[in-house]
């Protein structure tokens, strides 16, 4: 068990390709981190660079007191999870989780005791002797799951350990890991590009966006204040809508339609965030956007209303009973809009919306 | 394992489309074997006018044969010795390739070259190099106070086909062992190293247990080499001698046949061979089978 410092991290490859960009992270003892972004945006090599599988170019790693950045992955006390389980095929299942504590010399009573107690922890006892290959995508799972958590490391890291799997699978896996992570309180990093489990799991999210870090924060922070217009689309489904509009005083326009602001602003153009459900349609007589629908997408618990503003794109969602007509009136509370610079993408802290929790510029 | 099925209608295509295989099959393998098995059992006359059929006595005599047991066994030393060899040393380069990164190419195509040299180039090549009045080794082996003469001593001049013959293979062995090697799963060989194995102890541990199926593979390749395609390096360096010290199975059947015109005992030799072959190859195939898979 270990707190992790990732300490303005950076991966130059050769050639001058930065896929990581000066990176600081503090991990607590025991949090759960969820490294999430579009693929390419370096969340791997960070994790890779964490494990010692890749060099750190610049900065410093260290868990627990130790720096890291020169040591082999075996001496820095830590299991990962890959993406593809990464099970050795010519062991059986007892093997596998034997091999690291083998590895170290560990007593075979001891190992025993310890691959009995992860496999009963993780359901797998009665696939002890079998071969990787006979057991189901799930099961391999687990047996990587396995690996990891023999081993008593200070440090758990999970590398997309999940989207191999199908879908309904994935959802129960997601569920077993963050208990199992509970339960060790074994310090976590796990990395996804799929937005909805890296709510799930994290304690705290980081979003990575072309190597740099876009935002730091609890899933509910950066559900609500996302601080870029990146975060903003990447987090929440569907994603947010993000429409060009002009603030005049106390009112937005957005194309023909206007909305009241709560509050006075400087007047300009900003790019505007509103979350599908948080809009609903205007009451008789009361002014809001003017909405033409595209066409609709049932969820069952949801209605998806596609259209446009004017000549912008935007999804609303409502109750599953709601009638849509061809034409609509949009309205939102104006505490839920989100403004973003229209130039840089970056959350304007102004009143009445917001300000992000913390929010990480790249140092 | 998902098999294709394919519908023919008409019912003669297929058969068409078989033909020139079989035909092939038939006139240059088929045909050439049953003529061994046949005249194995057949006396020639000194001129070729009349065959007797004998029965087994060509059989009988080779087993009571001392020339043809010492041949025997002699293909076993060099059978065994070149398989080690060459595979040793084909595996030793190819780990040692896998862990270039940009320069793995270049020793590559470089490795590969010996597999492109004829084998009695190969042969000529080694018997300059060892030639007892020419050659550089015996100058430098004298130095260490080795006398080589291969055209004297049997001892040496049973090392001189084994090396020339293991050379000729290391490229074979390496190119399969590299391509093995590179088709172990980088993620494996990171796991093992986050799980404490060092690099010694992962090629041990990790690729060698995953190579097995290779392995296998290059053994009876490499065998069924030293039996049948190992001639010409004999032919070239040491003509069998001396003393018959380097008169393998194959070019005794060359020598008997060939040279001393004795067609029946030739060809029982032959199959002889053959079945030697077939035997060794069914039993490393049954045995060997269950230990492979994983």
């Amino acid at each position: 068990m270990a707190s992790i410092s990732i300490d303005k991290v950076s991966k130059i490859y050769t050639g001058g390709v930065k896929a990581v960009n000066s990176v600081s992270i503090d991990i607590a003892d025991g949090e759960f981190i969820v490294l999430v972004g579009p693929s390419g945006c370096g969340k791997s090599t960070l994790l890779r660079m964490v494990a010692g599988l890749e060099t750190i170019s610049e900065g410093e790693v260290s868990i627990g007191e130790r720096i890291v950045n020169r040591m082999e992955p075996a001496e820095r006390d830590i299991a990962m999870v890959f993406q593809n389980y990464a099970l050795y095929p010519h062991m059986t299942v007892y093997q596998n989780l034997a091999y690291g504590l083998k590895n170290r010399g560990t007593p075979k009573a001891e190992i025993d005791a310890r691959v009995a107690e992860a496999a009963r922890m993780l359901e797998i006892t009665q696939y002890l002797e079998r071969k990787p290959r006979a057991l189901s995508g799930g099961q391999r799972q687990r047996v990587a799951m396995g690996r990891a958590i023999v081993r008593k490391p200070a440090a758990f890291l999970f590398d997309e350990p999940l989207s191999n799997l199908d879908a309904k699978l994935r959802v129960s896996m997601r569920g077993e890991i963050k208990r199992l992570q509970r339960r060790l309180g074994t310090t976590s990093i796990y990395v996804t590009h799929d937005q909805l489990e890296a709510m799930t799991l994290a304690d705290r999210l980081v979003v990575l966006n072309g190597g740099e870090i876009e935002q730091i924060g609890s899933p509910l922070e950066v559900y609500h204040t996302p601080a870029s217009t990146f975060v903003a689309s990447f987090i929440g489904s569907p994603a947010m809508n993000l429409v060009r509009a002009e603030v005049q005083g106390s009112k937005l326009a957005i194309g023909s339609g206007q909305l009241d602001l709560s509050t006075t602003a400087p007047s300009g153009i900003v790019t505007v965030g509103l979350r599908a459900e948080d809009l609903r349609l205007a009451l008789a007589g009361e002014t809001g956007l003017p909405f033409r629908l595209d066409y609709i997408e049932e969820l069952g618990s949801q209605r998806l209303a596609h259209g446009f503003v004017g000549d912008q794109a935007l999804t609303a969602a409502f109750p599953a009973e709601t009638f849509l007509a061809e034409n609509l009136c949009l309205v939102i509370d104006p505490a839920r809009l989100h403004f973003f610079d229209a130039t840089s993408g970056k959350r304007l802290a102004l009143e009445g919306s917001r300000s992000p929790a913390r929010s990480v510029a790249s140092a | 394992m998902d098999t294709k099925k394919t519908t023919f209608n008409n019912r003669l295509l297929p058969y068409l489309l078989l033909a020139p295989q079989l035909f092939i099959t038939l006139v240059f393998f088929i045909w050439p074997a049953a003529q061994a098995v046949k005249s194995s059992f057949e006396r020639e006359d000194p001129f070729g006018l009349s065959t007797v059929f004998v029965g087994l006595l060509h059989y009988e005599r080779l087993f009571d044969d001392p020339n043809y047991l010492d041949a025997l066994s002699r293909t076993a030393v060099f059978a065994v010795s070149v398989t080690a060899l060459s595979m040793l040393l084909g595996l030793a380069f190819a780990a040692s390739v896998d862990r270039l990164v940009r320069s793995g190419k270049v020793y590559t195509t470089l490795l590969v070259w010996p597999y492109a040299v004829a084998p009695v180039v190969a042969g000529v090549l080694w018997w300059f190099l060892f030639n007892s009045s020419t050659g550089l080794m015996p100058f430098f082996l004298e130095k260490i106070g080795i006398h080589w003469d291969h055209d004297l001593n049997g001892t040496q001049a049973m090392i001189l086909i084994i090396i020339a013959a293991a050379w000729k293979q290391v490229s074979y062995n390496f190119l399969f062992f590299l391509a093995g090697l590179q088709s172990v799963p980088q993620s494996l060989m990171e796991a093992a190293a986050i799980d404490g194995s060092g690099p010694v102890k992962r090629f041990w541990t990790i690729s060698l247990p995953l190579l097995s199926p290779t392995t296998f593979f290059l053994f009876i390749i490499n065998v069924n080499y030293t039996m049948f395609d190992t001639f010409p390096i004999v032919d070239a360096t040491t003509v069998g001698g001396p003393a018959q010290a380097t008169t393998t199975l194959v070019y005794k059947v060359y020598q008997d046949g060939y040279l001393g015109l004795n067609l029946g005992s030739s060809s029982a030799q032959s199959v002889l061979l053959m079945l030697i072959v077939m035997v060794l190859t069914f039993v490393q195939f049954r045995y060997v089978e269950r230990r492979v898979q994983y």
